[in-house]
């Protein structure tokens, strides 16, 4: 293992990060208090319990996948899009480094800096509802896990995209719709049969409810079905990503 | 002999269908210059990427110091620096923290003092705080270099070193790759510049549309390819070169003021003498002589028409 490139690359990342982290964090946390404003309190005061959680709790463990979900993506896919935009990308391919020490150090960078986002949502949520947390240790493995699985496929989209409208438009096109079907501000059993099983094709489902179970003991499929899902994703997405290495897929001509 | 790069029947098509390599073999010595020369698009760059890991070979084979590029990819490339010919940085960074990034990424632990010295020879001192985009174009090719530089490379590519860069700093850079030559790096550089390649260079390589057409040792090359002229300054002009000198092929110029007389220098007899004789045979009369010997601009020139 070549440890002094992977230092180099995720220091090189996080100094970046540092940069803009003022401004990486400033939108996802305006959009939590937006939320909180108008789900917890101006309709969540209508809403009943839900598996015995208020609403305004109940929507915490969902707000956190969204930022986390979307910085991870977004984090990961400007990581390494932008060295093949500006052409540095050379050095990263004539180092000796391997794919996997060019993975682990973009991917660990994303994914630290969403991990950051994703607390300070946390404690954004903190200001507005009472946080439980009853099983921490779960909790802090789905945060973990899910950034580094969507650290994964933003890696993937940044190096699948030829512009920079393919980076922002899959976030928005793909991510932002299946974070919002994907329980994050409902139950999906409280959906008609036919949509509860649509429902179960969305990845996002699974990451919510195991996370929200590390809140509150209770989710829409059970934990060893959204850690199975989830771990089934990280491989999934590994698989792509050794799959472009090995071909070179728009890295090397 | 002594072969730090070995190039065995390297082979490159683009995705495009494009062949930029034929069947390219190539020795590059241990502790030489080698100037790799060609028209654009001729394919010097593909090559140079090749051997650095950047694209990938269709066929043939590269060893660097006796390893692989493919099966040891972190032996090879751990002694090569490459100099981008596309003035490629980080806008934001620091030219400090560039450089240092470049050294680690080599595998290489942190050596300030190294990443000084080198900063120092490349005349970047005084900007190692400044971020790189308010560099100019000039030293952001030395940036480049300095980033090669930093994992203290066997050998080096510079692939247009010297491309927007001021004559007094091409002296400078010059001066540099040698002194990297004379501590043992080998280098490899391409160049537009032909003087640049007759003034550094140990060996000379030319590339045409993807295959090597000559490798040369560049004194041998010079002498063997090497033709002479000579020009004779003439009192009068005179309308056309007379009959009874047509054997010498006289080219005259300048409004019939010169005549100009090309020889083969290994030719075991120049034909001076005789055509001075036959001159004032036919009553010319002169009053200067200057021979030239052609430049390797001159030699590569002629060798790329002969290729087309
Ligand atoms: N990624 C690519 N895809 C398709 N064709 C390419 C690619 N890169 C280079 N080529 C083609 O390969 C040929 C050789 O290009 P290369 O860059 O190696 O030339 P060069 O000798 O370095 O030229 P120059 O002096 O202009 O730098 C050119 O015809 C070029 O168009
Ligand atoms: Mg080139």
């Amino acid at each position: 293992m070549n440890f002094q490139a992977i230092r180099a690359i995720y220091s090189f990342e996080m100094s970046r990060t540092r940069r803009t982290l003022g401004q990486s964090i400033i939108s996802p946390v305006i959009s939590t208090v937006l939320y909180f404003i108008v789900f917890g309190s101006a309709i969540g005061g209508r809403i009943p319990e839900i598996d015995g959680v208020s609403y305004g709790a109940f929507i915490v463990p969902g707000l956190v996948m969204l930022s986390l979900l979307g910085q991870s993506v977004s984090n990961a896919s400007f990581g390494i899009y932008f060295p093949r935009f500006t052409g540095t990308i050379y050095e990263l391919l004539s180092a000796p480094v391997s794919y996997l020490e060019i993975v682990v150090s973009y991917v660990g960078a994303a994914a630290t800096k969403s991990i950051v986002i994703g607390v300070i949502i946390l404690a954004t949520a903190g200001l507005f509802v009472p946080l439980h947390i009853l099983h921490p240790g779960w909790m802090i493995l789905f945060l973990v896990l899910t950034a580094i699985t969507f650290s994964l496929l933003g890696f993937i989209l940044g190096i699948w995209a030829d512009g920079f409208e393919k980076l922002q438009m899959v976030p928005l096109l793909i991510i932002t719709p299946l974070t919002f079907l994907g329980g994050s501000f409902y139950s999906i059993n409280i959906l008609p049969p036919f949509w509860k099983t649509v429902s179960l094709f969305n990845p996002v489902v699974y990451l919510v409810s195991g996370f929200r179970w590390s809140f509150y003991g209770v989710g829409d499929v059970s934990l060893g079905i959204s850690l199975g899902m989830t771990l089934l994703f990280l491989v999934a997405f590994l698989a792509i990503v050794a799959w472009i290495f090995k071909t070179g897929y728009r890295i090397k001509a | 002999m002594n072969a730090i790069i070995s190039i065995t029947n390297l082979s490159k098509s683009y995705a495009t269908g494009f062949q930029a390599l034929k069947d390219v073999s190539l020795e590059i010595r241990k502790g030489e210059i080698f100037a790799l020369l060609g028209p654009n698009g001729a394919g010097k760059t593909t090559l140079i990427s090749t051997t650095c890991g950047i694209v990938r070979p269709t066929s043939g084979s590269v060893t660097v110091d006796g390893h692989d590029i493919i099966k040891d990819y972190r032996a090879a490339r751990s002694l090569i620096g490459l100099v981008p010919q596309e003035l490629t940085t980080d806008a934001f960074e620091s030219v400090w923290n560039t450089v240092s990034f470049s050294r680690g990424l080599f595998g290489k632990s942190p050596n300030p003092a190294h990443i000084e010295k080198v900063l120092r020879d490349l005349s970047l001192w005084d900007k190692k705080d400044n971020r790189i985009m308010t560099l100019s174009g000039g030293m952001k090719r030395r940036l480049l270099i300095a980033k090669a530089l930093s994992h203290e490379p066997k050998i080096l590519f510079l692939d247009e070193p010297t491309a927007g860069v001021d004559v007094n700093l091409r002296r400078d850079m010059w001066a540099l790759v040698r002194a990297l030559r004379d501590s043992g790096v080998t280098i490899i550089l391409t160049t537009h510049y032909i003087d640049e390649a007759e003034e550094m260079a140990d060996r000379i390589g030319v590339i045409n549309q993807g295959e090597i057409i000559l490798v040369e040792n560049k004194v041998e090359l010079m002498h063997k390819l090497g033709r002479k002229q000579l020009t004779v300054q003439l009192h009068q002009a005179i309308e056309y070169v007379p009959e009874s000198l047509a054997a010498y092929r006289l080219e005259l110029m300048t409004d019939g003021t010169e005549l100009v007389y090309r020889y083969d220098t290994r030719a075991d007899q120049t034909g001076i003498a005789s055509l001075l004789a036959a001159l004032g045979k036919a009553g010319i009369d002169f009053k200067d002589l200057q021979t030239k010997q052609s430049s390797l601009e001159d030699i590569f020139v002629s060798l790329v028409r002969e290729g087309q």
